[in-house]
């Protein structure tokens, strides 16, 4: 249960001039899950980001499941392993987008299937057993042959998980799952990720439902201008944080 | 009526030169305005600076000039390099065209949203599966109507090389307007334009509606 699965030190992230993460130390072990909070701008996505190397870091380290990604020197030189290696040992997290970003190309087993056929060359049949059984899991077998384009929000942000899930990530990363979505279909997507809480898959969630947050984690990590300023159990977080800002925000929220 | 007959099938022989100069250059102006486009696009300055060179010279002077240089200039520039007339037509044309495709694929590839390249990249695929499955189908769509409006105009354009003296729909035409005194081979090479155009659109058209199943 204690098994490391990811670990960032001292992580930085500057844009040009603007530094959005200013030192963010985290570590995640297995089965935990933790939701992200906090107000907009303050770096949560881009910590996510950063842990799946869609933005490189700055400076700091990061490790998922023992092996690097980005490790800073003594002297600070940021270095990253081969494009090749980093892919590979990211392959160990999925990832679902704010907006979905579902192949609009292909059908919805397709969107699935896709990863598993050429990059985990499956062949098409053992590959679209996976992906029928990913389909079914959130509940979308009867869309299967859909286009993205005929399906809700809710439907595409869940063959969106679907398609993460397939590829056996050992860690899910979920960047404002909902944000985009009307207030009717936040639901669906929930459960859903309730569902894959319930069965203890590591991860790490992004989002502003505080409801579901406070319900589901094990952990909550309030950011704020690129730090960390609390990282505590939910109900401790909601009902007596250590900082008044934090106070503040769920009281605007709430 | 035999002098009808005769007539149109002179013209008909230039036809297929001219099917022949269409075919050709875009079978491989189009795979060359796809590579020039991820050129185009790529991180490697110097091969974007090489792109942008070649499609403002091709884009910025004229068909016709070109169509001069490639047979009367290339051989003085670099001796021994001669063209026989109808090589020299293709390859112009395949030059001319895989500049404005190129520009056309660019527009195209950059149009998909970085989220596309985001999503393939979580689900760690390379860059060249990316560009393969997952951006380059969706460019297709999307450059298809400019793309349909190129051929159109590439069919028009194979009339140029009159100017070289080769024997297609034009030149067939005009030889015999000017022994016959009469206009009718215009009519008639109007009307194989007319006719090729037409197809173009109705494949395209094809084309655009299988696309159309997903937006």
């Amino acid at each position: 249960m204690n098994r490391e699965m990811i670990s960032a030190k001292g992580l930085r992230k500057n844009f040009g001039n603007l530094e959005v993460l200013k030192g963010v130390d985290l570590t995640v072990s297995q089965g935990e899950i933790i939701s992200i909070i906090g107000p907009s701008g303050s770096g949560k996505s881009t910590l996510l980001r950063c842990l799946i190397h869609l933005e490189k870091a700055s400076a700091g380290s990061i490790h998922i499941e023992g092996e690097p990604i980005v490790t800073t020197s003594a002297e600070g030189v940021v270095h990253t392993p081969h494009e090749r290696q980093v892919r590979h040992r990211c392959r160990k997290l999925g990832m679902v987008f704010q907006n979905f970003n579902l192949f609009p190309h292909k059908t919805a087993l397709e969107n699935v299937t896709e990863a598993l056929l050429v990059v985990a060359k499956q062949d098409k049949k053992q590959a679209e057993i996976r992906g029928e059984e990913m389909l079914a899991k959130v509940g979308l077998s009867d869309k299967r042959d859909t286009y993205p384009c005929y399906l809700s929000g809710g439907q595409k942000q869940r063959v969106a998980i679907a398609r993460a899930l397939a590829m056996g990530p050992d860690i899910m990363l979920f960047d404002e799952p909902t944000s985009a979505l009307d207030p009717e279909l936040i639901g669906e997507v929930l459960q859903v990720i309730k569902q894959l809480a319930s069965e203890r898959i590591t991860m790490l969630v992004v989002t502003h439902e505080m409801t579901f947050a406070r319900e589901v984690s094990d952990r909550v990590i309030f950011m704020d201008d690129g730090r960390i300023l609390e990282d505590a159990a939910p109900d401790k977080l909601f009902t007596d944080p250590d900082h008044p800002r934090i106070k503040t925000f769920l009281e605007k929220m709430l | 009526m035999d002098y009808l007959l005769q007539t149109t099938g002179y013209i008909f022989q230039g036809a297929g030169v001219t099917l022949k100069l269409f075919i050709i250059t875009l079978a491989v102006s189009l795979p060359l305005g796809f590579l020039c486009a991820m050129g185009k696009t790529s991180k490697v300055k110097s091969l974007r600076l090489l792109m942008e060179l070649y499609t403002s010279i091709v884009r910025g002077t004229p068909l016709l000039l070109q169509l001069f240089f490639v047979y009367y200039g290339l051989p003085i520039l670099i001796p021994g390099l001669r063209f026989e007339r109808f090589t020299a037509a293709a390859v112009t044309f395949i030059l001319n065209y895989g500049a404005y495709f190129t520009e056309i694929f660019r527009g195209g590839i950059q149009s998909i949203e970085r989220g596309q390249y985001e999503a393939s990249r979580v689900l760690g695929m390379s860059y060249s599966q990316t560009m393969l499955r997952i951006v380059l189908p969706q460019t297709v769509k999307r450059v298809l109507p400019p793309v349909s409006n190129e051929a159109i105009t590439l069919v028009k354009d194979t009339a140029l090389v009159v100017v070289l003296g080769i024997g297609e729909i034009l030149r067939n035409s005009k030889e015999i307007v000017s022994r016959d005194f009469t206009i009718s081979p215009f009519i008639i090479a109007a009307g194989i334009y007319l006719a090729l155009n037409y197809l173009l659109v109705v494949l395209f058209r094809k084309l655009e509606k299988r696309y159309a199943v997903y937006e």
